[in-house]
């Protein structure tokens, strides 16, 4: 027997193809959405997003609903940071009707909506995480941390609003509830001990190989994809656009406060990452401003709602957009005269962020398909209104 | 040209008077199968009875497996919509889901609840129901938030189900919007209340009207 | 570019085009010339982010196609407008222009029924595909029934 042993190489031709449903309910954590999956072994090679298991008809409705009574539907959209959805649709009817704010009214706006972006940031990371790590595999760690300061803030808003995840706080012309005694204080010292958690969650992640090797070079989005899909906020900054509504276009006195916009060129995930880690410091610098230059004065212009239909819009159209945690919120709002809107239409930023999805995940591994939906960071609310 | 929005049309209610409505929600609570035990088993049952005394037996073992099924209640993860932010907030730390046993499982074939947690639309609900028919008995389902409950605030949309009892037969029902984390906590120990009433026959017991 | 001088070119280069000031600048141009419109937009004005795209229906003016896209480095915003003739429901599609048109016009589809020449996966996106009917149109009712589920 001196053959040697003839060594068979069996090549795979790739021409198999598996069809997977990443259905509506997965423990992904992220709501309902529908994934089909066109696989070569491990690599997706195509992606279907099916959306619209959330279509509640909020366009539809928005015709039927008047100016006061929309607000509180409009936190439904992107109900993970709902003030800066009520902010678009309420900054709309505002831009038509040239209806004055009061000063204090647009700093409380700025410093719910910053807050809620913390909030919102921070239940991002937890749902991460947690998708990357499994819920019972070390992944729940930072997830639990995360909800445990995201309740603070949350707390705050309970003592302001009465709510702690849907809002009816902002009206046309204002805000609805004035800062209770000691709020200040408890939002200083609220602020202080989340801006030091991020610094033990950053510890904890930033140098974690597992963390590194599922997150740097996965998902990567050219800059002219970005811009040519539409993808805003942190994906955006991630992709190298320094690029923040709050700063290109302020509104409702973003002007006043002193912050720097985040900004990383590589589009992977970890860059991503690392903006909305930057975000959360930023945010709780316009905070801390905020508290400490609040002005005296009413907190809104048409106070005293006697009834639904007080408020009404003259003929005009306006597009308010407003820089929320996942983008670009917009609302593009057409105004008859009545106090009901004749046509409003919800730019979301997650429809739009989802928009990517296609074009970046053909290539990557099925596991890679779960961080890359986590960092694109999508709320259903938003896509399928 | 004054455009005016239109007027929505609300169609008529199905049900004309109570009765029809107690009628189509007890034909929404009937669950075809599952419900009933082996005929080996019910005849031990029967034997057992049959001697003085025996009810004993059945009584306790009734406590003793209640008290079980009611301390390991696996939820599964069904999250919908702005619900299931509260639900999660009630499965983290502080609204500790965990030490009543409920631990939040993905896979429908090895968890026990159903929490409804957001708004049901039509296009969802077969899923839904998929979901709902691969859990084993026994089986509890908790309508969570006033979306699933009627509709909620999107009641008149064309594309969303009033209620998800609509859909599947329902325990539970915890209103809100969301419902905070006490009231889901308030309700989940409500469903243990109601295992702690399931008898061995398999039939709910009649609602005890100071409590249920 | 500020916002005049985009208005100026764009008067040049689209004759018959209804421009009104302010920001965003809101273009109306028939629907023979809406590709070309976009595609001024992004190469001679820079407005490369494709914000949005959406419908609005006039009742008896018939549908109006609206799209909005930006130029980030000058914060210049354009606000494409296009009426569509009553009874029409096509119109060319923006995809070859800008890939985000994609899945907000297979949205304008689903919602009003309008067929985009040109697109590449003109199915429906937020309902079921069997759905009949197309919600945005004023001729629907909100709270329009669907058994067995309404």
């Amino acid at each position: 027997m001196s053959e040697a042993l003839s060594r068979v190489e069996i090549d795979y031709a790739g021409g198999e193809r598996l069809t997977m449903n990443m259905g509506p309910q997965h423990p992904s954590a992220h709501g309902v959405f529908r994934a089909i999956l066109t696989l070569e072994g491990e690599t997706v090679v195509g992606v279907d997003a099916v959306v619209g298991y959330l279509h509640r008809c909020h366009e539809k409705l928005a015709e039927t609903l008047t100016y006061a009574q929309y607000p509180s539907i409009a936190s439904k959209t992107d109900y993970v940071a709902a003030m800066t959805s009520e902010f678009a649709y309420v900054m709309a009817a505002e831009n038509i009707g040239k209806i004055n704010v009061p000063k204090r009214a647009q700093y409380l706006r700025v410093l719910t909506a910053e807050l809620q972006r913390i909030a919102s940031h921070l239940l991002w990371l937890g749902t991460w995480c947690m998708d990357m790590g499994g819920a019972l595999g070390g992944g729940a760690t930072i997830f639990l941390y995360c909800i445990r300061e995201r309740e603070l803030i949350l707390d705050l808003f309970e003592s302001l609003v009465g709510a702690r995840l849907l809002y009816g706080f902002y009206q046309v012309g204002g805000v609805r509830y004035d800062l209770p005694a000691g709020w200040g204080d408890t939002c200083r010292q609220t602020v202080s001990h989340i801006e030091q958690r991020i610094g033990e969650y950053e510890s904890l992640l930033d140098g974690n190989p597992f963390f590194l090797a599922r997150a740097r070079g996965v998902g990567v989005i050219s800059r002219e994809l970005a811009e040519d899909v539409g993808i805003a906020g942190p994906l955006l900054r991630g992709s190298g656009v320094a690029f923040d509504l709050r700063r290109a276009a302020p509104y409702s006195s973003y002007e006043d406060f002193q912050f720097t916009i985040p900004v990383a060129p590589e589009g992977d995930c970890f860059a991503r990452y690392r903006v909305r880690m930057a975000e959360f410091r930023e945010s709780i610098r316009i905070v801390r401003q905020v508290l400490d230059a609040l002005p005296e004065g009413p907190i809104s212009s048409r106070p005293g709602l006697k009834s639904v239909a007080q408020i009404r819009i003259p003929k005009g159209e306006s597009y308010a957009r407003v820089e929320g945690p996942r983008g670009e919120v917009g609302c593009y709002l057409i105004a008859d005269g009545s106090a009901k809107p004749y046509r409003m239409k919800w730019r979301g930023a997650s429809f739009s962020n989802l928009a990517v999805l296609p074009h970046i995940i053909p290539g990557h591994k099925v596991a890679d398909v779960v961080a890359i939906m986590g960092s694109v960071d999508p709320v259903f609310g938003e896509v399928d209104r | 040209m004054e455009v005016k929005a239109p007027i929505p049309v609300i169609p008529a209610p199905i049900w004309r008077n109570i009765k029809d409505l107690q009628e189509w929600e007890q034909f929404r609570q009937h669950r075809p199968e599952g419900d009933k035990h082996s005929a080996l088993f019910e005849s031990v049952t029967e034997g057992v009875h049959a001697f003085p005394g025996g009810f004993v037996l059945t009584t306790a073992a009734d406590a003793f497996f209640n008290w079980a099924r009611k301390s390991s209640v696996w939820p599964v993860t069904f999250g919908l919509a702005c619900c299931a932010i509260e639900m999660m907030a009630t499965f983290a730390s502080r609204f500790d889901v965990e030490r009543l046993g409920m631990v939040p499982w993905a896979s429908p074939r090895h968890s026990d609840l159903m929490v409804v947690s957001g708004t049901v639309t039509i296009k969802m609900a077969p899923m839904l129901e998929r979901i709902y028919d691969q859990m084993p008995d026994p089986k509890w389902a908790l309508s969570m938030g006033s979306c699933a409950n009627s509709g909620g605030p999107f009641r008149h949309g064309y594309h969303v189900v009033k209620g998800v009892d609509r859909v599947i037969p329902v325990d539970v029902y915890v209103p809100g919007c969301p419902p905070p984390p006490e009231s889901l906590l308030n309700g989940l120990l409500l469903l243990q209340d109601q295992i702690s009433h399931f008898r061995r026959t398999g039939q709910r017991a009649a609602p005890n009207p100071k409590v249920d | 570019m500020t916002h005049e001088e985009a208005a100026t070119l764009i008067g040049e280069h689209f004759v018959g085009a209804q421009v009104q000031g302010g920001s965003p600048l809101a273009v109306t141009v028939p629907v023979d010339r809406w590709v070309a419109l976009a595609r001024f937009a992004k190469e001679t004005l820079g407005c490369r982010f494709f914000a949005f795209s959406t419908a609005v229906d006039w009742k008896d003016g018939g549908l109006e196609v609206i799209a909005k896209v930006d130029n980030l480095d000058n914060q210049l915003s354009v606000l494409m407008k296009t009426r569509l003739g009553t009874g029409v429901s096509a119109c060319p599609s923006l995809v070859p222009v800008y890939r985000g048109a994609n899945w907000m016009e297979r949205e304008c589809y689903d919602m009003f029924g309008i067929r985009f020449e040109g697109h590449p996966d003109l199915r429906r996106i937020l309902l079921a595909d069997d759905w009949q009917g197309h919600p945005l149109l004023k001729s629907y009712a909100v709270d329009t029934p669907h058994p067995p589920y309404r």
